[in-house]
């Protein structure tokens, strides 16, 4: 099954087993679906619940907020993730800041969709990911979707947590096989974390979010059979806050952070640090970062594939970090 | 507002509104006194001269309507809970406090009533609570206050769309003080509150009035009609009697006049003598004796900071 049939099942599901679930968001009614066809076909099965709104990116996660606020489920989907900028203050000084700036505890069932990345020549406004601009708020999760976590898993995860969580969802993955790996590196899960691998004693260690997982699998692969690198690949589901602890038995050595977030402020610099933190006498080296460029994201195919962190950066990287 | 709107006799209220009236005045008189011996932490926003609009509208909101207020909510608060302890434990960290004094004075939650202190935030949130309310509890509403300035924020206009378009029960309630923190509102509004209502097709309401039972009388209806969902605007032309926030007024003499002029509790004691210096002495006195009460409190707590400790 494909990555969205997945994440739509995973929806039917919610707005099937809550009857206060909603989802709501622009273009998300049938027959077109939504931008990236995720929503497809929940409006016809559940009238009333999933609810199409104008262009208005604020409005449409507040109304989310208010609809949790008093007691429901909120799925809101961003059409580009882009966007969510827009929605930067209702995410950020009102949901997240809910949750406990009013003294007591206030749970929020409250998700915010993100369809993120490039490598399908959107453009600079189009193609980015935001995970960076989030990190750190309180009251704030941030969880990034994968072909090694079964989707329903992951919003009950969210829901569970009675806070607004950010879900990205790197675009190139909709139309990936769930599960896919190479055959020589088997996933397996430790809790919330999926690990791949070809042997337990591995060269190097990368750490990345899902939908980075498949380029660093494939640079693995070169890394294997040209290289005789043994890695280790490591996907944590919730991004933010990061569960290091589970992270902890499968770090040693060359450790190294892959993400496609341009640079600066990036998401690995927020593990390395944990990492450094714990395992310091266990590093080769401080943690190397792999993201792209320092760079708006182009359209241009092969202009974007310059900017863009991918299986050669991170084979590039993992032979530097080895070498050094 | 420079002119003074209403010349008319303010009509008798009954003790149990005037009492509600001033124990607001006193309260905020109060708040600005401790802030200028330097007893509170941070800001306040006082609604001097505005203490008439939530008064005016309390009985007209039931307990299951929600209310969403701002950054000036004191007066909103005490309208609807009468409860200056909690407040103002809130608002000097005590223990009794609303919010445990996490939220100070912008940010306040109990039951149906929130407020937050950014500008137009509120808008779409209520717009999604009374998209709840439209499906589950028919005939609630959802109010939120707003200030002219607030006219400046893109999210209102967002959730005046979505209110008209989805027939929510939302209550916009503007209290149109003529200035934005120091701006007057000609130099920030283009055209008008009713003729952007108009735009998207909501219903607008002007009320000039600073009379509480003749305001109530005029919104009895069009509030009923919000129940029914459709969306309403009430505007307010109101006064700030105070700064925006403390010893921050840069208006001129004449324009603090004019809202000196417009003052309900200069004319209800003129129109009304026996009534209010009854009354006014004795609120007075409660305010006092509640601060002093409450500054001897010991801090207030927060769980989650014992949770860090603990960690």
């Amino acid at each position: 099954m494909r990555v969205a049939e997945n994440l739509n099942e995973a929806l039917h599901g919610l707005l099937d087993d809550d009857p206060t679930a909603y989802v709501i968001g622009e273009d998300v009614l049938d027959p077109y679906g939504g931008a990236f066809k995720i929503t497809k076909g929940l409006s016809v099965r559940f009238p009333g619940r999933v609810i199409g709104t104008p262009i208005s990116e604020g409005a449409l996660t507040g109304v989310a907020a208010g609809l949790a606020l008093t007691g429901n489920t909120a799925v809101a989907e961003i059409m580009f993730g882009d966007f969510v900028a827009l929605a930067f203050d209702q995410i950020c000084n009102f949901a997240s800041k809910s949750v406990s700036m009013y003294g007591s505890r206030l749970p929020l069932r409250m998700i915010v969709r993100c369809p993120s990345g490039g490598g399908r020549g959107y453009g600079p406004t189009h193609s980015q990911s935001m995970q960076k601009h989030f990190i750190g708020m309180p009251g704030l999760s941030l969880y990034e979707m994968s072909p090694f976590h079964d989707n329903r898993e992951v919003l009950a995860s969210m829901l569970e947590r009675g806070e607004p969580c950010l879900f990205f969802e790197d675009k190139i993955l909709y139309t990936r096989q769930m599960g896919q790996t190479d055959p020589m590196f088997p996933v397996r899960r430790d809790g919330e974390l999926a690990i791949a691998e070809a042997d337990d004693r591995p060269d190097c260690v990368i750490i990345a979010p899902g939908g980075m997982a498949h380029r660093a699998l494939a640079a693995m692969r070169t890394l294997l059979l040209e290289d005789e690198i043994s890695c280790r690949l490591l996907v944590p589901s919730r991004l933010y806050p990061l569960d290091v602890e589970a992270l902890l038995p499968y770090v040693n050595g060359v450790v190294i952070v892959a993400e496609e977030s341009t640079a600066g402020g990036t998401w690995g610099s927020e593990v390395a640090h944990l990492l450094h933190g714990r395992v310091w006498d266990r590093l080769r080296g401080p943690v190397r970062l792999v993201h792209s460029r320092d760079s708006v994201i182009p359209t241009a195919a092969h202009l974007e594939s310059e900017v863009l962190a991918g299986e050669s950066t991170i084979h590039h990287a993992v032979r530097e970090a080895l070498r050094g | 507002m420079t002119e003074i709107l209403d010349r008319l006799r303010l009509s008798r209220l009954g003790d149990d509104d005037l009492e509600l009236l001033l124990l607001i005045r006193h309260f905020e008189l109060k708040l600005l006194e401790l802030y200028g011996r330097g007893d509170l932490n941070g800001t306040t926003h006082t609604c001097l001269g505005q203490e008439y609009v939530p008064v005016a509208l309390a009985p007209l909101l039931g307990e299951h309507d929600h209310v969403f207020s701002n950054h000036r909510g004191h007066g909103h608060y005490l309208a609807r809970f009468r409860d200056p302890h909690g407040l103002l434990a809130e608002i000097m960290g005590r223990q009794g406090a609303v919010c445990g004094g996490v939220g100070g004075s912008q940010h306040i939650h109990r039951d149906r009533y929130m407020s937050t202190g950014v500008q137009g935030e509120s808008m779409p949130v209520a717009a999604g609570v009374a998209l709840h309310l439209r499906r589950a509890e028919s005939g609630v509403l959802a109010c939120v206050y707003i200030g002219d300035g607030t006219w400046g924020e893109g999210a209102v206009y967002e959730a005046l769309n979505l209110a008209s378009l989805w027939r929510l029960p939302l209550l916009v309630v503007v209290e149109n003080n003529g200035i934005a923190q120091s701006t007057p509102t000609t130099a920030q509004m283009a055209g008008s509150v009713a003729s952007r209502a108009a735009a998207f097709g909501v219903t607008h309401h002007l009320v000039v009035s600073t009379d509480v039972n003749e305001i109530r009388t005029s919104l009895e209806e069009p509030v009923a009609a919000v129940r029914a969902g459709r969306p309403l605007v009430v505007e307010f032309a109101t006064h700030r009697l105070g700064p925006h926030s403390k010893g921050d007024d840069i208006r001129p003499a004449d324009a603090v006049q004019a809202a000196r002029d417009n003052d309900w509790y200069v004319r209800y004691a003129n129109d009304h003598p026996d009534q209010f210096h009854r009354l006014d002495g004795t609120i007075r006195a409660r305010v006092e004796a509640i601060a002093e009460e409450i500054a001897a409190r010991p801090p207030s707590r927060w769980e989650a900071s014992s949770s860090w400790e603990a960690s």
